[in-house]
């Protein structure tokens, strides 16, 4: 067990997602607790656990939170981002499948503390399971008296309408979600102004990742103070990370801030695929750069750790490459679903991503010409800063990351017509 | 769609007031399900419900790639192609698919019962290679497993 568990911690079983099982579990005991506190003294505590985001982008949610001024009589939204769609990210998805009443547990305390009325659940349109799951529990809890009506011995009533995406990838941008709940095409929306000061229906909108709502029930339940004994001093607690590629043992795992990532990998994940030697890593989802494996020998799963190292934990989609996997149809891929999901909004990104796409297959067909390394590098600091959201950015540190590491392939396709490596993608045994 | 205006009432119950125009991608998952694709007489009838201008019912169904305009085959097979499922395999799976069932992805079997296509992530990396059989997953696919989910819905 890669250290101590505050989500992943109990058996999963056909029955472990039902209300009576998770009330089994001390479920809602916190929210009984959270309704005797002042609202303002669930933020603050919220912010005193120092709970970095798992979305992707690891901003405080104490501090998101706090730009919300919960005024009586106004409106105030919560959105749950279940749209996960980051390549090699499929943690939020647990969630929902096995701890489905965690989250609304963790929302019902959420829209409490910040005076939200109506809140909803954002989840992509291709997952059938979490959407039942997770409507399931929603079922459960308003025939429970949890939701739609007061919650009893108190005043305080919740809604929650779980809202079905239609396979976008954009609408896991928080402006984007937002903009695919109003019923548009879900552009994403310039800052300022703030989401949590003008979001859903320009009311205050707060939208948290799914993983991060659902680590508030236990920040309540046991205090910040405690909560801040799992893990660092400057990561706080766990990050379910979702581990896949070539490696023994793929997986959700939830993973203690500071604990040893080679350890992580080479007994907790049972090692590489077939006995492999390990080429590199994206750490969390495709948009984080690429590490090789001399470069996290010494390195903990924490975001102090990983970032001086020039990449990031992001969503905790871990993807790991073994020895012989071909970089440049690796880029390909990548490149072709950033093509794919590019919202066509911004016109770096929109222009930008087919580019790259069509030099990168030029490049795979082998009518690649020496510029084309160079033309990479500039499109992805052209689209670096210049668009709404932060897709073209992304695609471009996978680029980068990518060209900086292993130049030399691309180099050699594009001489020599042929891949450096054989050209796959799978690790055989 | 008009017999299915009670289920959106219903819906509509369920969300804040003056979230009509929130309704249209539900009301569009709900359309395809009951017809298999929307048509047009779908949008003019949804436009006249919700009271939304056409241009933004027309603008949804023509960004979201999993709503249809025409009807596919009877089961639709969604193959994952993004980067955890093809190291495991996927582009094996893609093209046994594409000889088994005589088409490219996109394509339709002349019988009617298949249509398949190629996606990006569907969030099952850990079970890669991963496909949808319609609505469900279909995860840690082989050509085997593959061959009998098709002869199973032939």
């Amino acid at each position: 067990m890669p250290g101590r568990q505050l989500i992943m911690n109990f058996e999963v079983t056909p029955a472990s997602h039902t209300l009576a099982d998770y009330r089994a579990r001390g479920g809602y005991e916190t929210l009984v607790k959270a309704l005797g506190m002042a609202p303002a003294d669930i933020t603050k505590e919220v912010t005193a656990s120092g709970l970095l985001g798992h979305g992707g982008a690891a901003f405080p949610v104490g501090r998101k939170w706090g730009v919300m001024k919960p005024n009586p009589g106004e409106i105030h939204y919560l959105c749950a981002n279940a749209d996960e769609g980051e390549p090699g990210t499929f943690k939020d998805r647990w969630i929902l499948e096995h701890a489905p009443h965690l989250l609304v547990e963790s929302m019902l305390i959420t829209s409490y503390a910040l005076g939200v009325r109506h809140a909803f659940v954002y989840i992509r349109g291709e997952f059938d399971l979490p959407y039942r799951r997770i409507q399931g529990a929603i079922d459960e809890a308003y025939a429970a008296g949890l939701l739609g009506k007061p919650v009893p011995g108190s005043d305080f009533a919740l809604d929650i309408v779980v809202y079905r995406g239609a396979g976008s990838y954009v609408c896991g941008e928080a402006s984007g979600l937002i903009t695919s709940i109003e019923g548009r095409k879900p552009y994403p929306r310039n800052r300022p102004p703030r989401l949590t000061v003008k979001g859903l229906f320009q009311k205050p909108t707060v939208i948290n990742n799914v993983e991060s709502l659902a680590n508030i029930t236990g920040i309540i339940r046991m205090g910040a103070e405690e909560f801040r004994k799992v893990g660092t001093a400057k990561s706080p607690g766990t990050q379910l990370i979702s581990i896949s590629g070539h490696i023994a043992k793929p997986g959700v795992y939830e993973v203690e801030y500071g604990y040893s990532w080679a350890k992580f990998l080479d007994e907790d994940c049972g090692g590489m695929l077939h006995g492999a030697k390990m080429k590199c890593v994206v750490p969390g989802g495709i948009s984080t750069k690429v590490l090789t494996r001399p470069e996290i020998e010494n390195l903990t799963l924490s975001h102090e750790s990983v970032n001086p190292a020039g990449s990031g934990l992001g969503s905790g989609g871990m993807i790991v490459i073994a020895e012989g996997t071909c970089m440049v149809r690796l880029l390909q891929v990548l490149l072709r679903f950033y093509h794919h999901e590019s919202c066509g909004q911004c016109t770096p990104c929109r222009e930008g991503m087919g580019w790259m796409h069509r030099i990168i297959d030029r490049i795979v067909a082998g009518e690649g010409v020496p510029d084309d390394i160079e033309r990479l590098y500039a499109i992805s600091h052209a689209n670096d800063g210049t668009t709404i959201c932060g897709m073209g950015d992304a695609a471009g540190f996978a680029t980068v990351g990518i060209l900086n590491k292993f130049r030399d392939e691309f180099e050699y396709w594009i001489a020599n017509k042929r891949s450096k490596m054989d050209g796959r993608l799978e690790c055989r045994a | 769609m008009k017999h299915l205006i009670p289920e959106f009432e219903r819906m509509k119950a369920r969300f804040p007031a003056g979230f009509d125009s929130s309704l249209v991608l539900p009301c569009l998952h709900r359309i395809q399900a009951d017809r298999g694709f929307v048509a047009d007489e779908d949008i003019v009838g949804l436009c006249e419900y919700l009271k939304v201008p056409r241009i933004q019912v027309e603008e949804v169904l023509s960004y979201y790639t999993m709503l249809r305009r025409e009807g596919i085959g009877k089961t639709h097979l969604q193959v994952c192609r993004n980067i955890a499922c093809s190291m495991r395999g996927a582009e094996d799976v893609i093209e046994h698919a594409c000889k088994r069932l005589g088409v490219k992805p996109g394509q339709t079997t002349a019988d009617g019962k298949f249509t398949l296509s190629t996606v990006e992530c569907l969030g099952s990396c850990g079970t890669a290679p991963v496909l949808m059989v319609n609505d469900a997953y279909h995860e840690n696919m082989t050509l085997e497993k593959l061959d009998a989910l098709i002869a199973g819905l032939s």
